[in-house]
């Protein structure tokens, strides 16, 4: 399970905070709080409020690796941004995220192979988001087409189907099983398959039961990649025990310490 | 047309492992051992990098063993009552490293004390210049007392001790840590408890990278398989990620290869299987060939003519 770290996000007061005054503590202990829960990656997000977003990005991936050394995930839509992000960028990255126009999927391919990063990639382009399955299948045979064009490594592909709010759209959450286990068989190896959870229960009054549920289900049809709340332990643990009941992991009484180890 | 390209890719890789410790390390070996480190699965090095080569150790009993056949006491004959001069020949005979197993420490088999039996180990390293694993007699309480005593005693050496079982394995792991041994975590043929008591291991801040994992072995004809397919699935573990299940692989093949009546029965008994002086050492060579495939660090053997055919397969295939 790739688990993204969502909690470095100027959505969040805490950080908005700590942007504005430069003060690095309370980001860090977010980055080792999460980095300690099991995180695959942090993701970086500057929100909507910073004065210079791409000064406050690089800021923000400088205090997180003078604290730890879990990869960071650059999570913007602005290419400055991301460039800014990575120029200071020390361990393995995540480029979170591009869509899938052929000359977008062209200019981030290429800048994520310079940086020997993952992407990911997200099933839409400029005209908007597919609402049905084969639509977005076809966004997932571009992707692959242009990373094996880039001779873009495909496990360094993470394919995010966008998942909608339960609440805005119900018939969306179960088309994304179909697509997992689609994505599965266009290659080998396949891409990564990603959503963002908290964007999916957002609103809600079982956020935490939702997101948990969907993970677990999602998993069960190869969903193996998310942007969630690393720090709620229930969730994590569903996560963990799902990949066991898949057989992705080797089982032991302590499985649950072991995935922490 | 292009040939596509099928090597697997592997993101991981097996511990390294450094057995002994040199004068400038602390120790008196003259040489020290370094296992592991695989990128592949064995022999399909166009996958990743093989690591160090397998390696042998010989096994050297503080005591006369108990049931040998014939074949197997007449390389040793001479040495048989002194442990020292025995690893000195099994060190002659090309092996890598010593396997002191202390059989005669078990209440049942001698009662040995812990005074004497770090005598024995002592005498050992003075004698030889290669490291050293220490195997305990497998009676819990025996282990406990008398594994600590052996492991002060050759303090800094840095030895391979075992074996901790998910039932017993404080003492000694408390004791390697406090006396800088690696250590071995044994596992009943299962995968999931092998993961299991290196956790409990690791739980006490021993680190993963000092561990060695032992799963019983089978011989030729006797459960091998059982053994065979772990260790794969061991290794391919390790491959993948499995930070709990990337260690080196240790294997016993003499003890298990010798106790198969294929291997020790008088040529009276099976005149149809062919001489005994023959049939015995074959047993013994292809379990280690076999089970090499499936992923193993260390193999323990036992008559001289096997090592030598399985040292030369390494070195071949190497």
């Amino acid at each position: 399970m790739i688990s993204i770290g969502e909690r470095i996000n100027g959505m969040f007061k805490d950080v908005r905070e700590s942007i504005k005054n430069k003060d690095p503590k309370a980001i860090q202990e977010l980055a080792k709080k999460q980095t300690d829960a099991g995180a695959t990656y942090l993701d970086v997000n500057v929100g909507p409020a910073a004065t210079d977003p791409a000064d406050a990005m690089k800021w923000l991936i400088e205090v997180i690796q003078d604290a730890v050394k879990t990869p960071i995930a650059i999570d913007s839509q602005k290419w400055d941004i991301v460039e800014a992000g990575l120029s200071v960028i020390k361990n393995d990255v995540l480029i979170n995220s591009t869509k899938s126009d052929p000359e977008e999927l062209d200019k981030y391919m290429n800048i994520a192979k310079d940086h020997n990063a993952a992407l990911i990639c997200l099933t839409m382009d400029k005209h908007g988001i597919p609402q049905d399955v084969e639509k977005r299948m076809e966004f997932v045979m571009q992707i692959v087409e242009k990373a094996v064009e880039h001779n873009f490594p495909m496990e360094k592909i993470l394919i995010d189907p966008v998942l909608f709010p339960i609440n805005v759209d119900q018939k969306q959450p179960a088309l994304m099983f179909d697509i997992f286990s689609q994505i599965q068989m266009i290659s080998d190896p396949a891409p990564q398959r990603n959503v963002g959870l908290s964007n999916f229960s957002q609103g809600t009054k079982e956020k935490r039961l939702l997101a948990r549920t969907f993970l677990t289900m999602g998993i069960a049809y190869g969903l193996n990649a998310a942007v969630m709340d690393v720090l709620d332990k229930d969730l994590m643990d569903a996560a963990i025990t799902a990949e066991i009941i898949m057989n992705k992991n080797v089982y032991s009484d302590s499985y649950l310490t072991a995935f922490r180890k | 047309m292009e040939i596509p390209n099928v090597a697997e890719k592997w993101t991981s890789s097996v511990n390294e492992i450094t057995i002994g410790a040199t004068k400038e390390k602390g120790g008196t070996r003259e040489k020290t051992i370094t296992i592991g480190g695989s990128k592949c699965i064995p022999f399909m090095d166009f996958d990743g990098s093989h690591g160090h080569k397998p390696v042998i150790a010989m096994d050297v009993y503080d005591t006369p063993p108990d049931g040998w056949p014939e074949t197997l006491i007449k390389p040793f004959a001479d040495v048989l009552n002194d442990p020292a001069q025995w690893a000195k020949k099994c060190v002659e005979y090309g092996a890598d490293l010593i396997c002191l197993k202390l059989e005669g420490i078990h209440p049942d088999k001698g009662n040995k004390s812990a005074a004497e039996t770090a005598d024995i180990t002592k005498a050992i390293l003075a004698a030889v210049g290669v490291p050293l694993i220490i195997w305990g007699c497998e009676h819990d309480e025996k282990d406990n007392e008398v594994l600590p005593k052996v492991s002060q005693a050759v303090k800094g050496e840095n030895c391979l001790m075992g074996v901790v079982t998910q039932d017993n394995y404080k003492t000694l792991t408390v004791t390697c840590l406090a006396d800088g041994h690696s250590i071995i975590t044994l596992s009943p043929v299962d995968i999931n408890i092998a993961k299991q008591v290196n956790i409990l291991v690791s739980e006490m801040d021993f680190p993963l990278n000092r561990i060695v994992m032992f799963q019983t072995t089978g011989a030729l004809g006797y459960g091998m398989e059982y053994t065979y397919s772990i260790q794969e699935r061991e290794r391919i573990a390790a491959l993948t990620g499995d930070k709990l299940m990337a260690m080196p692989v240790i294997c016993d093949v003499g003890h298990e290869a010798w106790r198969a009546k294929e291997a020790k029965s008088e040529d009276s008994d099976a005149p149809q299987w062919g001489p005994r002086e023959e049939r015995g050492p074959m047993w013994e060579t292809i379990t280690a060939m076999s089970l090499l495939q499936s992923g193993v660090d260390i193999i323990r053997m036992n008559h001289p003519k096997a090592v030598a055919a399985v040292k030369k397969c390494i070195d071949r295939l190497y």
